[in-house]
């Protein structure tokens, strides 16, 4: 593998498999991963509505736990043996940027579903359209309290313990589109919050409702609203227009490529780096295609790796370097638990930080070094990839001479191994 | 040479703690019988561990390396007139002198390999070359199930080492956490970290907290005591192999020892952790430990001869123990070959005249009853090796 082709695994995959070389030309390797990904298997949104309905009817049934592992698990194979690993970590990233967490019932039900159909099938097109299947899927509807939002002057309103929330509204503005850089008012959020309300989970044919979105005319506030100075018809469609406009703005193309720059480049990403994407961004109507083209094309993405390694990041990394096969699949996402990562699990809206402040912690760095250890000594692991190809994989061209003629002379073949997981440069990617 | 340390006892308390410990023995049934191999990756420096201060030539040799006679400040622990156990080895020598432990002396395997690697491989597969499956394997081929289907080998740590790979399943148990890297490793990786801005205080601050202080890391100091990973394992596969439906035979193993700088302060944290890790094993066997035999073994020794950094490289000959309740201790059994020039093995290494794999098949004879095509299967083409008879109390 050439020091490029390493880098390009590194950067903008998901770390290199020793089984899995990256050819010579890295950078087709990566544009021919630019178009939409086939739909990942997995139960539909009226498997998962059935089985929240049996968990409330008997607690012990265990048909949603069972999906939600399925989920998790299917993504894990994925992850780890994916043959376009930049489109999964491109994937990656716009989940986190529409992050919608396990920390609550909905999410948790859904989140599979939400990454594979919400985020997933649209990573390759437009901004657009991947915000309103965000938005129209019960995972984020549920996440961010939409589902329950009552316009107050709707008929719904008039009823006790019905109202309006605004979080999903605050959140799109502050985090998903425009971002506080735009200026907007509590008065906007409030607008978009009424702009929104009716849009809710239909709880499935039993009730002659639709398994998924469905808007409620009846939570919906009547009357036109005005945001950022421009006016919305009543009805779902004023919804879709705003967010339509919202992910249109140029704010938005500002600060989707700033936030991609970091993901890509550097923490600090230089100035005209960022202008450039957002550029990009701005002349193809947000069109996430031309985007990832425009990101690849960075020459910043291909100077020194010194991005740090998110706890998912490295789990990855060092368990593809390894060589593990789809079926450690749940050691990975025990590893992500054990990183303080859990799979779809943000602390908060704003998703996992992706800065080395963030990372770079006591207590993160001794678990690795620990969790490290642990995949060192495994037999599918650490007990069976050469020690050059290990190397070669995980710390490609950030491979240190001191690490390597560290690990030759290791006290054992597992002491070895762990040398370089729980290398400086295997932080880095 | 063997050594009776009861023929250097004086007086009568001796006497009586001989007397003691031989009643405490009371052969079980063969399938009581308990063994533990613990492997010391890394190679442990045998001079170091169990010292021929009787030896003229060691102060030449060894100079800072050679520690001072028995009684004396920071001496070794007399080991019956002519070695000295290393004095973080107290309790080991404690067990000693109650006739449960013996340390032979000179010890290798058949190889000459002095890479780790290759050396741990073959001192796993029992043989001079590297094999599909480990010696202990094979000889739990032939022993009888324990009650209720019990898995007879247990593998403890999150790894199942080579010497239990192989036909016959063993179990493999790690408690949750207990697997930390050793403290070299983590030097070494403190060191690397600290060069790099961001990483390098968080790395410090996050060994401070657990124990790793700086002096700790430079090996002046060892780490707390009891905070080693490994005294938890041993205490743990005490818990297991105790149980009556528990396993009979174990694995451990715990590294560390490659000593190749600063070997004084660097060997402190491993033979603290060894010392107090089958120390732990013993007492949480509890009445088992009667019927239990220990045996640690490491790949190889060290030179004779001290390197520029104040430690010692890759050798040749080196030191194995055997422990336990069922072991006829008291005693280091060693054809000692000298360490005079010209006795030395490539004029650098102690001379091995004791192969490894007598002891290891005079245990699996002694104390585990194996009849000799099984001591073949265990160990291929070792016939020239005849099992080292008499290591036990009762033998088989």
């Amino acid at each position: 593998m050439s020091p490029l082709a390493a880098h390009a695994a590194i950067r903008f995959g998901l770390g290199a498999r020793p089984d899995a070389k990256v050819p010579d030309d890295p950078h087709a390797w990566l544009t021919e991963q630019v178009a939409p990904l086939v739909e990942a298997p997995g139960p539909s949104l009226e498997e998962i509505r059935h089985a929240l309905v049996e968990r409330n009817r008997d607690r012990s049934n265990e048909l949603r736990r069972d999906l939600v592992r399925g989920e998790a698990i299917g993504w894990a194979e994925r992850m780890l043996t994916t043959p376009r690993p930049f489109a999964e970590r491109w994937v990656g990233f716009w989940y986190n940027h529409l992050t919608v967490s396990r920390r609550n019932s909905l999410g948790t039900s859904y989140s599979g579903h939400y990454h594979r159909l919400a985020i997933r099938s649209h990573a390759f097109g437009s901004f657009e359209t991947m915000l309103l299947a965000a938005y129209r899927h019960p995972a984020m509807l549920g996440y961010l309290d939409q589902a329950n939002s009552v316009g107050p002057g709707s008929r719904g309103g008039t009823r006790r313990n019905a109202g309006l929330n605004e979080n999903l509204a605050r959140e799109c503005l502050e985090l998903h589109t425009i971002t506080p850089a735009e200026g907007y008012t509590q008065a906007d959020v409030g607008a978009l919050a009424l702009i929104l309300t009716g849009w809710s989970i239909g709880r499935g044919a039993d009730l002659n409702e639709p398994f998924g979105f469905m808007f409620r005319p009846a939570a919906h506030e009547p009357g036109p609203k005005t945001l950022l100075g421009r006016q919305y018809a009543e009805g779902e469609a004023g919804g879709a227009a705003a967010l339509s406009f919202l992910a249109n703005h140029p704010s938005t193309h500002k600060a989707l490529a700033l936030k991609l720059a970091r993901h890509f480049i550097a923490d600090a990403p230089p100035a005209h780096a960022v202008a450039r994407i957002e550029a990009v961004l701005r002349s193809s109507q947000g069109d996430l295609s031309a985007a990832a083209r425009a990101v690849l094309a960075e020459p910043g993405a291909w100077e020194p790796l010194t991005k740090l390694r998110n706890g998912e990041d490295y789990a990855l990394a060092v368990m593809r370097g390894l060589g593990m096969p789809e079926r450690a699949a749940p050691a990975l996402l025990a590893a992500m638990i054990r990183l303080g990562q859990p799979l779809w699990t943000a602390p908060a809206p704003i998703g996992w930080p992706d800065d080395a402040a963030s990372w770079a912690v006591p207590e993160q760095l001794m678990r690795r070094v620990d969790w490290a250890q642990d995949m060192a000594a495994r037999p599918d692991g650490g007990q069976r990839v050469p020690l050059p190809q290990l190397v070669e994989a995980l710390l490609g061209p950030l491979a240190r001479a001191e690490t390597v003629a560290a690990a030759r002379r290791a006290g054992s073949a597992q002491e070895a191994v762990l040398l370089v997981l729980a290398s400086p440069e295997a932080q880095r990617r | 040479m063997i050594l009776q340390r009861r023929s250097f006892l004086l007086g009568l308390a001796g006497a009586i703690t001989i007397g003691r410990s031989r009643m405490a023995v009371a052969a079980g049934p063969l399938g009581e019988r308990r063994l533990v191999v613990v492997l010391l990756r890394g190679a442990l420096d045998g001079l170091a561990a169990v010292q021929p201060y009787g030896d003229a030539d060691l102060l030449g040799l060894r100079g800072p390396l050679a520690l001072p006679e028995p009684g004396q400040e920071g001496g070794v622990l007399d080991l019956g007139g002519y070695f000295g156990l290393h004095p973080g080895l107290g309790r080991l020598h404690a067990l000693y002198r109650q006739d449960q432990a013996l340390m032979l002396h000179a010890v290798a395997g058949p190889w000459r390999s002095r890479s780790h690697f290759e050396a741990q491989d073959f001192m796993e597969s029992g043989a001079g070359r590297r094999l599909p499956d480990g010696w202990l394997n094979r000889a739990l081929a032939g022993q009888p199930e324990t009650a209720e289907g019990a898995r007879r080998g247990l593998a403890v740590g999150l790894d199942v080492p080579l010497l239990l790979r192989g036909a016959v399943r063993v179990g493999s148990y790690a408690p949750h956490g207990r697997n930390h890297p050793e403290t070299e490793t983590l030097a070494l990786l403190a060191r690397w970290h600290h060069a790099d801005p961001v990483l390098g205080p968080a790395f410090a601050e996050g060994l401070r907290a657990r124990g790793f202080s700086a002096a700790v890391l430079a090996g002046h100091e060892p780490l707390p005591a009891g905070t080693h990973g490994f005294v938890g394992l041993a205490s743990a596969a005490g818990r297991l192999l105790a149980s009556g439906t528990g396993p009979r035979v174990a694995a451990l193993e715990l590294g560390g020892w490659d000593t190749h700088a600063n070997q004084a302060g660097r060997l402190a944290g491993p033979l603290r952790a060894l010392d107090e890790g089958l120390d732990a094993l013993r007492v949480s066997l509890g009445p088992a430990w009667s019927e239990t035999a220990v045996l640690v073994l490491t790949e190889f020794g060290r030179t004779v001869r001290i390197n520029g950094t104040g430690g010692t490289d890759h050798g040749t000959g080196g030191v194995a123990f055997i422990l336990g309740g069922a072991v006829r201790g008291g005693r280091v059994i060693a054809d000692w070959p000298g360490l005079a020039g010209t006795r030395l093995h490539e004029n650098r290494d102690l001379m091995p005249t004791m192969d490894q794999r007598r002891i290891a098949k005079g245990l699996l004879a002694g104390h585990l009853g194996l009849a000799p095509a099984a001591l073949s299967r265990a160990f291929p083409d070792s016939d020239a090796a005849t099992p080292f008879r008499g290591l036990l109390r009762v033998e088989a």
